[in-house]
């Protein structure tokens, strides 16, 4: 025991941090150990990246204490950690695209002689780490030439370049990682761990995460929750650690019967194809029915849906009632009452600085229009009010900006949107993404209670969980292509198979 | 009770009003005190009517400017559309044309350069800097092709009339203001086309996928823009007699000067005609004040420039403490 001690190199003792009255991180613990990997495990919003934040110097603990290496703890800056041998990778990519991989690799760290960068000197050092790592890029290629997976190697090589690595911190790394790229940096993950780097894990793919750990700490809404090595634990129990109570529990049932496979489809899709992103996709979707779409990144669901939205042109042919329907641009969709709730509601959902009403009201603007294009404000507001009050939106009034809304009910307002153009059939892209748990179970219960209703539903997630939790029936995808449609009922490996294309 | 609501509803207008504008009516107000101080006279109403007057053209070039930026555009031709807008009512008196024919003519001239201006924004997807930089050039430029960059006399009585003449105790050309001022204020903020307008300034994306016609939206507002401008030259030409090849020069940069004041976003999606009308009214004091202290041009140019400084940064932090 004594010996397992002393190789904890990072010591985390209740850390606290507030952001203003909202607590983010409550009385924190952590033990991470020289050579092991240790994954954190959370739902969106459970508060690690504010504890990577505070290791990488970006924030200030509000209170408690970090120990580094047997030494107190508390870096200034990101520079200043990485100069005590702590280094991480962030998910968001921070490399320059018109800048080749060897200037963003060292960048800041250039070799230079008085000011003036030493290129060949630059290229040769770059050229050994990505060599050293085994990565399969070209050190003078621009980084706005690599596919996203080699980005995000290029990402990871930036972070590995420091002097001399204590501890590393990979922050959902393998988010945009193909198979082979996954492979190469399980490789590089395994080096580092026999050099005696401790590494810090955060990922959302649980075969992963039981593959690679040695230890998993879950935290839930800022707090410690627990840390198990890998043999003593499953997965199951994970997840329920995890959200807090037991799987079944968090995916309402349904509020009446599926509908009959004999019943006619409200939409049917038929050889749907657009040419390098997805080809010959086709399946239906009746009334009431929530139809899953599964499939990892880069498989394409986003762009069908995007496609059937009229947002991107495609060939084949889409049905809505046995009719042969054209779609060319959203106009044409929410005529046709389809709604889309995009994947990235600040960029596509949202207008951030109008307020809750307008945005409530946007898609729907042809309802409120009296002669000569006035508006009908009263009836605007009375809609909003309507909806914010059976969407249960958190807001102070209808004139707030929606922006200072949690990610949660900002949510909810998309959905508000989509809801007053009344929609018969409603695409969600990735509805529960950065929202909090209990805003996500609400989110079920309203989709449970839109399929009552009738609403055919397009559900589209990289959850699995999720999907299988919702699902009537689901739709995997896998590079482009539609590789199986499942009953609800089917079991996450079936799921999973399908999604990499092991099955032949 | 019903009282009660009957009032708060009739002073809540303005305390919006000050709420929302408090940060520049007070630097109007300031303005006009220290002016009113130092020259008794410039708190006359004969000299307010003259303020008015005089922002008249920079008051409406700003309505159109304020559409144009709510949207996270720019239009940099406007000074050359008010000069060519002249230009053109000269030439067609020239050719013979009478008053209603003549304003119809200048004012789709107008239009037609604003369709320009929106169609290669919207269409080509270039920037609408570069494009309004682009036919600030060209426009200016055709202002001096029919008479070789020599000015053209306007002689119609109509015309002269309406920066001369006054109707029930006010000039025309205040009457115009007003008219217009009230026009964009209810087409911005009542019409689905003014949410439209905000929404697509606010987020192009998201008014997209909401099924908004962004492009349609930006053409017209351009449109809208380019006969903003027209009306200004015409108001300029009328007082001036004639149209002048460099009319209008670097009108655009009061014009920006006005909305942004008036708390117009640069990044689109917020602003308001109201807020313009008091950045014009700002701009206009500022001129008006430093001439009668005959304040040496270059001088103006100065303070000006501070003023506005100071008033964005007024506005900028008494929003911030909101939230």
């Amino acid at each position: 025991m004594s010996a397992a001690t002393s190789d904890v190199i990072l010591k985390i003792n209740n850390i606290s941090k507030l952001f203003g009255p909202v607590a983010a991180l409550r009385n924190m613990h952590l033990e991470v150990r020289a050579g092991r990997v240790h994954t954190l495990l959370g739902e969106n919003g459970a508060g690690k990246s504010t504890l990577m934040k505070i290791l990488a110097g970006v924030y200030h603990a509000t209170s408690g204490e970090v120990e580094f290496c047997g030494a107190s703890y508390k870096p200034e800056s990101p520079q200043d950690a990485a100069a005590r041998g702590l280094t991480i990778v962030f998910q968001e990519l921070s490399l320059c695209n018109n800048m080749t991989v060897a200037e963003n690799i060292l960048a800041t760290r250039e070799p230079s002689v008085y000011g003036f960068i030493n290129d060949q000197a630059l290229e040769r050092r770059a050229a050994e780490i990505v060599r050293d790592l085994g990565l399969p890029v070209d050190v003078t290629e621009k980084v706005g030439h690599l596919s996203m997976a080699q980005r995000q190697l290029v990402e990871i090589a930036k972070g590995l370049s420091i002097p001399d690595p204590r501890l590393v911190i990979l922050d959902e790394p393998t988010s945009s990682l193909t198979d082979a790229e996954t492979e190469i940096l399980f490789s590089i993950i395994g080096r580092l761990k026999a050099r005696g780097v401790a590494i810090i894990y955060i990922s959302h793919r649980m075969e992963e995460i039981m593959r690679l750990s040695d230890d998993i700490t879950v935290i839930r809404d800022g707090e410690f929750i627990a840390t198990r090595q890998r043999e003593d634990v499953t997965i199951d129990e994970l997840i329920a650690m995890m959200v807090g109570r037991q799987m079944n529990e968090i995916y309402p049932p349904r509020l009446s019967a599926a509908p009959a496979a004999s019943e006619a489809p409200i939409l049917s899709v038929e050889g749907l194809s657009r040419h390098g992103e997805f080809q010959d996709v086709s399946f239906d979707v009746r009334k009431g029915e929530i139809l899953g779409f599964f499939g990892l990144i880069g498989s394409g669901r986003s762009e069908v849906m995007n496609a059937l939205f009229g947002m991107k042109a495609a060939t084949g042919s889409i049905r809505i009632d046995g009719e042969a329907a054209t779609i060319t641009s959203p106009v044409d969709a929410i005529g046709r009452r389809i709604a889309f709730v995009t994947e990235n509601r600040k960029e596509e959902g949202l207008v951030l600085a109008h307020s809750v009403e307008w945005n409530i009201s946007m898609a729907a603007l042809g309802r409120f229009a009296a002669s000569l294009g006035f508006m009908r404000k009263r009836q605007e507001r009375k809609a909003a009010k309507e909806e914010v009050g059976r969407l249960t939106i958190k807001t102070a009034s209808v004139d707030t900006p929606v922006g200072s809304l949690s990610g949660g009910n900002q949510q909810k307002a998309v959905l508000a949107k989509w809801l007053l153009t009344q929609p018969r059939i409603l695409i969600l892209d990735e509805p529960t993404r950065g929202v909090d748990v209990g805003a996500k179970f609400e989110i079920y219960k309203i989709i449970r209670q839109l399929a009552a209703e009738g609403t055919a539903i397009l559900l589209v997630s990289s959850e699995l969980p999720e999907v299988l939790g919702m699902s009537d029936r689901l739709v995997v995808m896998h590079e482009g292509r539609l590789s199986a449609t499942l009953p609800g009922g089917a079991t996450p490996e079936a799921v999973m198979a399908h999604a990499t294309g092991i099955t032949s | 009770m019903s009282d009660e609501k009957h009032v708060s509803s009739a002073q809540k207008p303005i305390a919006k009003l000050l709420r929302q504008y408090g940060g520049i009516l007070v630097s109007l107000v300031i303005l006009c005190i220290i002016f009113s101080v130092m020259n008794p006279r410039f708190m006359t109403v004969a000299n307010l009517m003259n303020v008015l007057q005089q922002i008249a053209v920079i008051a409406i070039a700003a309505f159109g400017m304020t559409w144009v930026i709510l949207l996270g555009e720019i239009d940099l031709s406007i000074g050359s559309i008010i000069a060519v807008a002249g230009m053109a009512a000269a030439q067609a008196f020239l050719a013979g044309f009478g008053f209603m024919p003549t304003l119809l003519l200048t004012l789709l001239a107008g239009a037609a350069m604003g369709l320009a201006n929106g169609a290669l924004t919207a269409k080509l997807g270039l920037p609408s800097f570069i494009v309004t930089v682009a036919t600030m050039g060209i426009f200016r430029g055709l202002v001096s092709l029919p008479t070789n960059g020599a000015p053209a006399m306007i002689e119609d009585p109509t015309w002269i009339a309406i920066g001369a003449e006054s109707f029930v105790g006010l000039p025309i050309i205040i009457w115009i203001v007003v008219v217009l001022f009230v026009f964009n204020h209810v087409l911005l903020s009542k019409t689905t086309f003014g949410r439209r307008a905000y929404l697509t300034g606010g987020n192009r994306e998201a008014a997209i996928y909401s099924g908004i016609k962004v492009d349609r939206v930006k053409i017209t507002i351009f449109m809208i823009s380019g006969i903003m401008a027209a009306i200004s030259g015409i108001l300029l030409s009328s007082r001036l007699y004639s149209a002048q090849t460099n009319a209008g020069t670097s009108y655009e940069l009061d014009a920006i000067a006005a909305a942004v004041l008036g708390g117009t976003s640069l990044a689109g999606g917020v602003g308001t005609m109201i807020g313009t009308l008091i950045g014009a009214l700002i701009i206009g004091v500022m001129n008006n004040g430093m001439n009668m202290l005959s304040v040496p041009y270059f001088y103006q140019l100065i303070v000006k420039g501070l003023v506005i400084l100071l008033a964005v940064w007024l506005d900028v932090r008494s929003k911030r403490a909101k939230q």
